[in-house]
């Protein structure tokens, strides 16, 4: 019986010719990452692990980057958990303020993470890497401990649903839009414990920061993992990003899929998901007059390079409404150095929008844009849920950049054409 | 091995920003997580919640973010275990690893209440409503999960098995 991509670079990694649905397999892990949310409790179950030090010190990345630069006493000693066991341990890739950025940004940019590894992290959106064609899957700290200490794994081989994507999107579709779109079709558990395989002709038309946010979110539908085929870009982008030996893996022309959808994204529309849930999408034309108190522009989902140029095309030459806290945060240092040399910031900040260094801050309701009693934000993050981004009584809808600056200019939930 | 208790019971899609709002995430301390544990979906949990208590949902309960500190504060609340139909993926295995004993069974789910009395045996995997006087079957776990649960989370396991 044929394989799916995600079964073959399993089956790889558990030293196995061949794997099937539901087999527990070991596999070995090219990578473990850790957050300061998470690591600290990792850290504690591996102290009380009878192991010597970590499997590979160049296999594991700590990337503080939730409640960073730190928000709070507590946070701070998070964090300094987090730095005495990188300097303990020696590992290559901890990422101290300065130079760490969103941790699903972060990655792929240094290099870390490329096609044909397997990859566990101790976030949930670990599933971003699956854009360039890795398995990579978000755990819990003590997977993360275990894997830090042994550099294995175990998993239930997934079974998989395919997703064809077939034409050119239409204009302002983003990844963003395709994810929601999805989502909102098989519902938060659509994909629970499967796989998403996103194949067809569409995918030539999406760039690497769109497939990223498309990989991004295969959790909200209940992914175990998303992953796209390794193309020509794929290749370039691994090429110009890392010294790491990529592999590419192919599923098998008759290897088996419990549902097949075909997605045509020249007949999509900008969607958002209102409130509670990423599945309860709407396509912009239905959202009606929803007036709205702060836009947040960025996170694991939305702060890459594109996500900001389309912010800055539509912002550019507005101003955003008077009252609408504007938040644009850049998810690296290399974006938001890029994006000042490319005159992006000087766009935001004349617009009326504050823009922050890299964190994780506002999308989980840290820090830096909690909403109040009542209050509603539209938002390029990934997660809506009750109190998600504070108050039990406020509110977040899920949009695409292109959709959130424009709501941010008209300071209502608005279509990119109201402004363009 | 068994537990019983009284039942909360709770809905589709409970997600880990209501079992643990990320406010509190600044905190990994399991007794100081118990204090806010469920607080966005149901404000008297921490209150009304006794040693032994068991939790009842529908569809993908633990859906959302990574956070272990989710199945730690409900452990931690005193919860025995968690019933549901469906479980979210990294929920399920955080909760197997730090030893808080999940069990799905869709028929068990609509078959108890709030505040109904049960008992489960996790030996059989078998769940009592010993105020309807009803059972269900639940789904028994695979033996090297067993294990882990035996030893009440990965971490023994490892250690067990390094011995």
């Amino acid at each position: 019986m044929g394989m799916t991509m995600t079964q073959k670079i399993l089956a790889a990694h558990a030293g196995l010719d061949s794997v099937e649905a539901g087999q527990l397999i070991e596999a070995r892990l090219d990578l473990v990452l850790g957050n300061d949310i998470t690591s600290p409790v990792a850290i504690h179950e591996m102290d009380k692990m009878k192991v010597e030090g970590v499997f590979d010190k160049d296999k594991i990345a700590l990337v503080p980057d939730h409640f960073v630069p730190n928000k709070d006493i507590k946070s701070a000693e998070h964090c300094k958990c987090v730095r005495e066991f990188a300097k303990r341990n020696k590992i290559t890739n901890y990422f101290e303020v300065g130079q760490m950025g969103i941790e699903h940004a972060l990655l792929p940019e240094k290099g870390l993470t490329v096609a044909g590894d397997v990859v566990i992290g101790a976030d949930s959106h670990t599933c971003t890497y699956g854009a360039l064609g890795a398995f990579s899957t978000g755990v819990g700290s003590t997977d993360m401990a275990a894997g830090m200490a042994t550099g294995l794994a175990w998993f239930k081989v997934p079974s998989a649903i395919k997703f064809v994507l077939t034409g050119k999107p239409a204009k302002w579709i983003s990844g963003k839009d395709i994810i929601l779109h999805i989502i909102g079709m098989i519902g938060v558990d659509g994909a629970l414990y499967k796989s998403m395989e996103f194949v067809g002709d569409g995918i030539q038309y999406l760039s690497m920061d769109d497939r990223f946010t498309i990989a991004n979110m295969a959790i909200e539908a209940g992914g175990k993992n998303g992953i796209f085929p390794v193309d020509d870009l794929a290749v370039a982008y691994m090429k110009e990003h890392s010294v790491k030996e990529y592999k590419i893996y192919e599923a098998d022309e008759d290897a088996v899929y419990d549902e097949e959808y075909v997605i045509e994204l020249d007949k999509l529309k900008p969607t958002v998901a209102f409130p509670h849930l990423p599945e309860n999408t709407h396509t912009i034309d239905e959202v009606g007059d929803i007036a709205i108190d702060q836009v947040v522009i960025g996170s694991c989902t939305n702060g890459r390079l594109d996500d900001l140029r389309i912010a800055a095309k539509i912002l550019d030459g507005h101003k955003v409404k008077e009252g609408i806290r504007t938040i644009i945060i850049p998810a690296t240092q290399k974006i938001y150095l890029q994006a000042m040399e490319e005159g992006l910031l000087k766009i935001f900040i004349e617009a009326g929008a504050v823009v922050s260094t890299p964190t994780c801050g506002p999308c989980l309701g840290g820090y830096m844009g909690i909403l109040a009693e009542g209050e509603r934000c539209v938002s390029t993050t990934n997660r809506n849920f009750v109190g998600r981004m504070g108050h039990v009584n406020s509110e977040v809808y899920l949009a695409s950049p292109a959709v959130a600056a424009a709501s941010a200019i008209t300071g209502k939930i608005s279509s990119p054409e109201e402004v363009m | 091995m068994k537990a019983h208790g009284k039942v909360f019971r709770y809905g589709d899609n409970v997600d880990t920003d209501v079992i643990i709002p990320a406010r509190y995430l600044n905190s990994s301390d399991p007794a100081e997580l118990a204090t806010h544990c469920m607080e966005d979906i149901d404000k008297d949990f921490v209150k009304n919640v006794k040693k032994g208590d068991i939790i009842v949902a529908d569809k993908n309960f633990g859906c959302g973010s990574s956070r272990e500190h989710a199945p730690i504060a409900i452990k931690a609340a005193g919860v025995s275990c968690v019933i549901a139909e469906t479980f979210a993926r990294i929920f399920y295995r955080n909760a197997i690893n730090i030893g808080l004993p999940i069990i799905e069974c869709p028929e068990a789910s609509k078959g108890i209440e709030a505040g109904d009395e049960i008992e489960v045996d996790f030996d059989s995997g078998m769940i009592y409503n010993l105020t309807k006087n009803t059972q269900f079957k639940g789904q028994a776990f695979p033996e090297f999960m067993q294990k882990i649960i035996a030893a009440e989370g990965l971490v023994n396991y490892i250690n067990n098995k390094s011995k």
